[in-house]
């Protein structure tokens, strides 16, 4: 499998990265190198094994479900870039 | 004093011949003078430090002292500290005063130890040579031209250079086994679920587990004593009864099985790693121990396996950094898609903008199957190669890095390169076991050599038994950088 530069665009638009043409070429040489590292999994055939997740097999827990939060948005929003009367601001998506 | 073991600052402080406030003064004198040629550590703040220390010396007058009251311990700056800058290493997260404390900082709070400043590491964790923080690279004090390993690289070079006696760190894929190797430390990782995940920055939530890097296996176990506990706040957090790690220390070593793997004693491991790995086996034979061979038919494959499934989980936990709740913001963009583009781009750095593309692209669609499932089958298989060969042994040993430190520079510029070199340390984490460093000797330009001990799951109380035994009998790890 060989990596394409629109493929590394495409890529970098899922993960809402911006990229230059020039970043793109970059990654594009680097992340074929790495891909042909990966490549390497293909040779084994794991037909009859099960896929493993997790590193220990357990169930997820269950907990009641009640309000175990308290009210700290002043103090979360105290962090955030851009805040307004207890709301985070973000530029209009809608016209 | 900068030499003590944890215990002997224990001691002095009980009887006090210092108090805490003295003790922290001390260090935080010598960080402050050392981190301009080491940069281990992001943030120092004296002023927090040192209310810690005076409230630890009220708790050690009023009798209510524990074993680590009153004594200064690094965080590395994955850990959400409350009232503190916690970066993660990345220019993302430079604004980011953390409004909460994470589970294993409140585990030393309330243990009464006192956070001595907040160690540099590689950016979100991704790294083995500390040179991927927004914050410049860590020095390693045996030798500034050479990398303190990564990514916990400044909790190792704060420990190694007595710039604090003991620190916490991470590892994902040998962030704390590593730098504890190239810096002449030793380190922990335990079994996963046994350190809380909660207020630890998430990396690759499958594998990441915290775990404590320090002089000594004793010191390790005290430290271990405070940070292993069950935290409902984090889904894969075991509950378990809580252990005393320093209770088997003393036990000897006479009929212990040690396993060989000799997928570990192979061509990639250099000459100087390979004789001072087989000395310090040699040294365990005269302690009573035997050795057996024993075979990871897989290891090879850990590397690309790790490279698949870490990027993805990396590219799924950092979507959560999008310049609107915390953390960075561009200063300019079009519409909401662009701004979030735009500070991504700016926030991220070159290694983890890298593996948020491999991320995206194995779990995009049409290649999930034949990536991320594949991963996880081969990840099954390592886990079994291990519970195998532990049929024959009790512990494995082997080296944790394929060389003593690398130069500054010298990888960084080839990625493919750089993952090799955890070779020997991610199989631990993708089956989940515990693992540790400790200092061996040393090797070419005089840079120490790590040997790596793994046990079965749970087994952290053998695997520190096996340490302290090795360093009653040798003082590798008493060897400190530069004048004490």
């Amino acid at each position: 499998m060989s990596l394409s530069l629109d493929d590394v665009k495409r890529v970098a638009n899922l993960a809402r990265i911006e990229v230059s043409e020039q970043e793109a070429n970059t990654a594009l040489a680097q992340l074929s190198g790495i891909f042909s590292l990966i490549q390497q999994m293909q040779a084994v055939d794991t037909s009859t094994i099960q896929p493993m997740s997790h590193a220990q097999d357990v169930m997820q827990r269950l907990r009641p479900d009640v309000v175990t939060e308290i009210d700290q948005r002043e103090l979360f929003q105290s962090v955030a870039p851009q805040v307004e009367a207890g709301l985070y601001l973000v530029p209009k998506v809608i016209e | 004093m900068l030499n003590s073991s944890l215990k002997q600052l224990s001691a002095l402080l009980a009887a006090r011949k210092i108090s805490s406030a003295e003790l922290t003064s001390e260090f935080l004198e010598r960080s402050r003078a050392l981190n301009l040629d080491y940069n281990a550590f992001i943030t120092i703040n004296e002023e927090a430090s040192l209310a810690q220390a005076r409230a630890a010396d009220m708790m050690i007058a009023s009798g209510r002292a524990q074993p680590l009251t009153g004594i200064p311990i690094a965080q590395k700056d994955i850990f959400c500290t409350r009232g503190w800058l916690t970066t993660c290493g990345s220019r993302m997260l430079s604004n980011f005063i953390s409004p909460y404390d994470a589970g294993v900082v409140e585990r030393f709070n309330v243990a009464g130890a006192v956070n001595i400043g907040k160690t540099n590491m590689d950016e979100f964790a991704m790294g083995s040579s500390n040179e991927t923080s927004f914050y410049g690279p860590v020095k390693n004090p045996w030798d500034i031209t050479a990398v303190p390993g990564g990514s916990s690289g400044g909790s190792a070079c704060a420990v190694a250079a007595r710039m604090a006696p003991a620190a916490t760190g991470t590892d994902t894929g040998g962030s704390i086994r590593q730098p504890a190797a190239l810096c002449g430390i030793s380190g922990l990782k335990p079994t996963y679920g046994l350190v809380s995940r909660y207020g630890m920055i998430a990396f690759a939530s499958s594998l990441d587990q915290g775990g404590p890097m320090a002089k000594s296996a004793e010191d390790l176990a005290l430290m271990l004593n405070v940070m292993a506990g069950f935290d409902e706040r984090d889904s894969t957090s075991l509950q378990r009864e809580p252990e005393d790690y320093t209770r088997n220390l003393e036990k000897p070593l006479e009929g212990l099985r040690i396993g060989l793997p000799k997928e570990y004693f192979v061509k990639e491991i250099s000459d100087d790693v390979a004789r001072t790995v087989e000395a310090a086996i040699a040294e365990y034979r005269k302690l009573g121990a035997k050795t057996v061979e024993v075979s990871l038919p897989n290891t090879k494959l850990s590397v690309p396996v790790y490279y698949v499934l870490a990027p993805a989980e990396a590219s799924s936990n950092l979507s959560r950094f999008d310049g609107v709740r915390y953390g960075y913001r561009a200063p300019e963009y079009a519409d909401l898609n662009d701004m979030y583009r735009k500070s991504r781009a700016q926030g991220f750095g070159a290694e983890v903008k890298r593996r948020i593309l491999i991320g995206t692209y194995v779990l995009s669609h049409g290649y999930y199957d034949a990536y991320y499932i594949q991963a996880q089958k081969l990840r099954r298989l390592m886990a079994l190669d291990f519970a195998e060969a532990f049929k024959q042994c009790d512990i494995i040993m082997g080296p944790a890095s394929p060389t003593v430190a690398f130069n500054l520079g010298e990888k960084s510029s080839d990625p493919v390169q750089m993952y090799l070199s955890d070779a020997y340390t991610i199989a631990v984490n993708l089956a989940g076991l515990p693992a540790m460093s400790i200092p061996a000797g040393f090797g070419k330009n005089n840079r120490p050599v790590g040997l790596q001990i793994i046990g079965n799951y749970f087994a952290e109380a053998q695997i520190l038994n096996v340490a302290h035994q090795y360093q009653l009998a040798t003082d590798w790890h008493l060897r400190a950088p530069g004048p004490l």
